[in-house]
């Protein structure tokens, strides 16, 4: 059970904050099929970091830790300022936009990996390895039944992460920025007759969302792959997506969506190693947790309502 | 007048509206113009690698097989080339016009990848396994995936107009259940232990003829490419002139309004994910049993969500949607040879296509600014028709 409750968290609270970046993009009105490729940008822009502080001898420094994860968000946000470009500035259409982005991201990444191993290590392999993010344990309360094991073997990325999250809710839900962001989405054209200027706020709910995805998709390199290879884009920004359109555009709900799918997901796999099946009966056991949030959408999906402007490009003569 | 719209050279203004500005051509000059911006700004790139541009759109056309390469090993030529471009030509544009009437009607067809998967599964264990004729078993493979692709978008429309679930999530969630299932079953019945692959179907249900012999040369006949140019004219049909078309183009344009007119959005929602989905399992079946002739297990292929940004290249018009389907095609099928041959990496191929969509993506952009310089032009006209007039 405790394995189930650590791999599902472990999983579940690195999708969660690709999400939020998702929420953030999508609230203020405007589409972001971009987190996958973002999510990937980040992760390689934070290897890069990481293969950097190698080199120089910082590795066991535990700010060089921070560092990468620093690295992974400013990469991502740098790169998701040419969704913002593309969606804002220059009134693309934004699925393309993001097909786009995904496209670049993934070519470029690729490219950029062979040929900085080919430079630095001499050799052209396509993925950085990284080390496997430590982890830690709180001591008493790890103790207690059940919900000690939340407290168990904890990735150390993990409170970075949740902090984040906080921070992200109260931008979003309780400043001005974020009561203008929300409107954004819904009714530009009140923002542009309030006095903001719709633009700027999307243009900076792109970039954050950018950077969040980017943090995610580190998280993603530092556990489960703990390296970073093209292997990253495999479609965990889709999941994501899925989650915070599952979560209808909240944070809190999304929350919800994402232990959704990582419970299920470690619990899938608990059934499958605690039954002895083969791998290949695992794929079966892997379908459940898609299934069930296809069955839960049926029941909770009444009042799911996007943003009222998602998708429209914002035209200040139009009414 | 010192202001910096004005200190434009007049005689430039004037030559981008003449050949921009015609609302009438407008439609195919401002996607050409954006191609030609996006092929300046690849060039650029290329030169920074050290690399003659024109090398390399070359090759691209040589790989593709639109241009004649230097030598060939013997049986290929140029035809050969040709052939396997529209190979996955075929699959490319039944994806792109499954993303298209979805879209249409206002709905997000995400899910073509899983739906070209399942369909093509179920053709491969039903026919492609079978020892039926190739005249019983050809027709018979697509058939089957129009049934089982029409099934899997059937679902999605139908849990969108009963439960209200987001057609986007559904067909993410769908993807994934489709993507472990296969593999499952590929797994665990299927699969050839050497490639890691579903075994290979029969040649009779292969929807194109392997090596096939002609003018002294051998290649891979795309059967099913004769169909997507119909497909294409009956797709622009449905849509233009029919009321069906004209229904699922109302309830994407304006749910409540065509609901207030008395269409039954419900099912239009799901006859238009149910034609998406169909689209989507002859995309399918042409992809895995027609250019390829097996299932990779788990791997959703990326040309389903290519698709996506294809399709609105095109406009989401089926006759835009064969030309973009063809330039993205050529320079994806291109790009083997062209990194063989230039010595770039075959990322860059990527990148190209990605630098073409994203300025191609700017066209609307491009009208807005056209269409600022229009009203200038005329503004400047006719304020010097009323100096004229005062002297």
């Amino acid at each position: 059970m405790d394995t189930v409750i650590i791999d599902g968290l472990s999983f579940a609270i690195p999708l969660f904050i690709i999400a939020i970046g998702g929420i953030y993009s999508e609230k203020s009105g405007v589409i972001n099929l971009a987190l996958e490729g973002l999510l990937g940008v980040g992760a390689f822009t934070g290897s890069v970091a990481f293969l950097f502080f190698n080199r120089l001898g910082f590795e066991s420094m535990p700010l060089s830790f921070l560092i990468t994860f620093g690295f992974a968000f400013l990469g991502a946000g740098i790169f998701a300022m040419l969704h913002g470009l593309l969606c804002i500035r220059f009134k693309a259409n934004q699925v393309i936009s993001g097909v786009v982005i995904n496209i670049l991201a993934m070519a470029l990444t690729t490219f950029l990996t062979s040929q900085i191993n080919a430079l630095v290590l001499g050799k052209p392999s396509n993925k950085f390895i990284l080390n496997v993010s430590s982890k830690f344990t709180v001591p008493v309360i790890s103790k207690i039944p059940l919900i000690g094991a939340i407290f168990t073997d904890v990735y150390v990325f993990m409170p970075i992460i949740i902090f984040i999250s906080l921070f992200a809710w109260y931008l979003l839900y309780k400043t001005t920025f974020g009561l203008r962001l929300r409107a954004c989405g819904d009714n530009p054209h009140a923002v542009d007759a309030a006095g903001a200027d719709v633009g700027k706020i999307r243009f900076s709910s792109v970039v954050i969302s950018g950077a969040l995805a980017g943090i995610g998709g580190m998280a993603f390199a530092y556990s489960i792959t703990a390296s970073y290879s093209p292997s990253i884009y495999s479609g965990y920004g889709y999941l994501a997506i899925a989650a915070l359109i599952f979560g209808n555009w909240k944070i809190l709900p999304t929350l919800g969506a994402c232990m959704l799918f990582g419970f299920t997901r470690s619990g899938g796999y608990k059934i499958a190693q605690l039954l002895g099946f083969s791998s290949a009966f695992s794929d079966v056991i892997m379908t459940l947790p898609y299934l069930f949030t296809l069955i839960l959408l049926m029941f909770f999906s009444s009042n799911n309502k996007a943003p009222l402007a998602l998708g429209e490009i914002y035209d200040k003569g139009k009414r | 007048m010192n202001n910096k719209k004005s200190s434009r050279p007049n005689g430039l203004k004037k030559a981008v509206v003449r050949l921009l500005g015609n609302p009438k051509t407008q439609g195919l000059a401002i996607p050409l113009f954006s191609i030609l911006v996006s092929l300046a700004a690849v060039s650029l790139m290329v030169m920074l690698f050290g690399k003659n541009p024109i090398d390399v759109f070359k090759s691209i056309m040589q790989g593709s097989g639109v241009l004649p390469k230097a030598a060939y090993a013997s049986k290929k030529g140029m035809l050969t080339d040709f052939m396997a471009m529209l190979g996955i030509l075929t699959p490319m544009i039944f994806a792109a016009l499954a993303v298209a009437v979805a879209f249409k009607t206002g709905l997000f067809n995400i899910g073509v990848s899983g739906q070209m998967m399942i369909s093509a599964f179920a053709a491969s264990i039903t026919v492609g396994y079978s020892s039926l004729p190739s005249v019983i078993a050809k027709p018979l493979v697509i058939l089957i995936g129009i049934a089982v692709g029409a099934l899997a978008g059937g679902i999605i429309g139908y849990l969108k107009y009963r439960f209200n679930v987001n057609e986007v999530v559904s067909s993410i969630m769908l993807n994934y259940i489709f993507a472990n299932l296969t593999s499952f079953f590929i797994n665990s019945y299927f699969i050839n232990p050497v490639s890691r692959q579903s075994r290979y179907i029969s040649q009779a249900s292969r929807l194109s003829i392997a090596n096939f012999e002609a003018f002294g040369l051998k290649m891979d006949l795309p059967l099913a490419f004769i169909l997507t140019i119909p497909t294409a004219f009956f797709v622009k049909y449905l849509f233009d002139r029919t009321r069906l078309g004209y229904e699922l183009k109302a309830v994407g344009l304006n749910r409540n309004a065509s609901k207030y007119a008395g269409m039954n959005v419900g099912k239009n929602i799901v006859l238009a994910m149910t034609v998406s989905g169909a689209l989507a399992g002859i995309a399918g079946v042409t992809y895995y049993m027609g250019y390829f002739s097996s299932i990779q297990p788990k791997v959703l292929s990326d040309l389903g969500f290519d698709a996506i940004a294809v399709s609105l290249l095109g406009n989401s018009n089926p006759i835009g949607i064969i030309f973009s389907s063809l330039l993205i095609t050529i320079i994806s099928r291109g790009s083997n040879y062209m990194s063989s041959s230039v010595g770039l990496q075959q990322e860059i191929a990527q990148v190209i296509t990605g630098l073409i969509l994203l300025f191609t993506a700017c066209g609307v952009y491009i009208r807005y600014r056209v269409n600022i310089l229009k009203e200038e032009l005329e503004d400047e006209k006719r304020e010097l028709k009323k100096e004229g007039g005062q002297e």
